[in-house]
């Protein structure tokens, strides 16, 4: 199983962790990560406005070298995940927005959304299988208490991203169990860290990263997993609290003995 | 047509926001994890651009307080999607000539040595041109 991939900014830097866990995994579990060549910044947050069209080019430019290599995307940043899929849905939906990107990029064959786009987690939840990845694990994490951190980005808008039921997901939790922990029940899993707000107002950040914080740790958790550097970022320097907070790449390759 | 109503049209066309969906129920505001660091909440945005008072909305602290969580896009019973308005009345101001409200040259001066690219990435798409 080969996939078009795009790491995104943040995976180069300050969340390496995150990406080369996820290659050491996918070695393992048979599939592969194809980096797109010169693949650009997908800018961080959607760019929700109708008559933005510039900020949305690098994300189709992604979405259109997939297509060309014939493969479905796979991201990993739940930032890179939320622009790339949202700007594919305006390519699909949107006849305008479509319409001004094709006059901009003047492709050989204009892009109207075809390619699919899939975040890791799915590509492990619906093209490998979670059976699949716990017969592949070789060191199960028996006794770790894990918190799944869902965030915003990966299940909102959920009529757009479709990732899983916004309000009561699971893929998270059914990972944990695959990788043979226990997934924690709590409340705040998918309220918002503060984000990009830690830039100019870290009180509000902290407030919001130590709700969370407070939550996880309420309820019994040794850890807490994220797919979202600036999450791990909030929630690790803005929550207040000494739980580790770790990439859900770096679990799974400790599981597939592969860290 | 005055300028407030240009104003309102442009940021009705830019959101794509139809604020006559709104039945008032206020979940939107209930749901905002910004809520009490706003001047004007989500639920007031929506009825706030429905009168056409563009300009105390474009004058409030407010527009920077959103943290694009969605949560308003998607607990919204009406599909109202409060956000993108709160959304376009920001960008209508930034997109005005030295108007950006993040500045290059002030972020030095916010670093830590942990924060992620994407920090500043996703503030500079919001706050600025």
């Amino acid at each position: 199983m080969k996939f078009s991939y795009f790491p995104g900014c943040t995976l180069k830097t300050k969340g390496k962790d995150l990406d080369i866990f996820a290659r050491k995994s996918a070695e393992a579990l048979g599939f592969e990560l194809c980096e797109l060549a010169d693949w650009q910044c997908c800018g961080a947050v959607y760019p929700m406005a109708k008559d933005e069209i510039a900020t949305k080019l690098s994300s189709v430019r992604a979405l259109v070298s997939a297509r060309d290599e014939k493969r479905e995307l796979v991201t990993l940043c739940s930032a890179c995940h939320n622009v790339i899929k949202q700007v594919n849905n305006d390519m699909k939906t949107d006849a305008d927005i479509a319409l001004r990107v094709n006059n901009y990029l003047d492709l050989p064959t204009p892009y109207n959304g075809e390619t699919t786009v899939l975040h890791y987690l799915e590509v492990l939840r619906d093209r490998v299988g979670f059976d699949k990845l716990k017969a592949a694990v070789t060191n199960p994490l028996k006794g770790r208490r894990i918190a799944a951190y869902y965030g915003c980005l990966l299940l909102r808008p959920s009529k757009i991203m479709q990732f899983d039921d916004a309000e009561n997901p699971t893929i998270l939790e059914d990972f944990i169990r695959a990788i043979g922990a226990e997934p924690v029940t709590w409340g705040m899993r998918n309220e918002c860290c503060g984000g990009y707000i830690a830039a100019e107002d870290r009180a509000q950040a902290e407030k919001r990263s130590s709700t969370v914080m407070e939550d996880a740790a309420k309820n019994g958790a040794d850890t807490v997993i994220t797919a979202c550097p600036l999450c791990l970022y909030n929630l690790a320097k803005n929550g207040g609290s000494d739980l580790p907070v770790v990439y859900f790449t770096e679990l799974l390759a400790e599981a597939l003995g592969v860290k | 047509m005055s300028h407030s109503n240009n104003a309102t049209e442009q940021v009705l066309r830019s959101s794509g926001v139809d604020v006559r969906k709104c039945m008032r129920c206020g979940k939107c505001t209930a749901t905002c994890p910004a809520f009490d660091e706003m001047e004007y909440h989500p639920h007031q945005f929506v009825y706030m651009v429905e009168k056409g008072e563009i300009e105390k909305l474009a004058a409030s602290p407010s527009i920077y307080k959103c943290l694009s969580c969605f949560a308003c896009v998607d607990r919204c019973p009406r599909g109202v999607e409060p956000a993108k308005l709160v959304e376009a009345v920001r960008l209508a101001v930034i997109r005005q000539q030295g108007q950006n409200h993040m500045k290059p040259e002030a972020i030095p001066a916010m670093l830590d040595e942990d924060m992620p690219q994407q920090l500043f990435v996703s503030a500079m798409r919001k706050y600025s041109k």
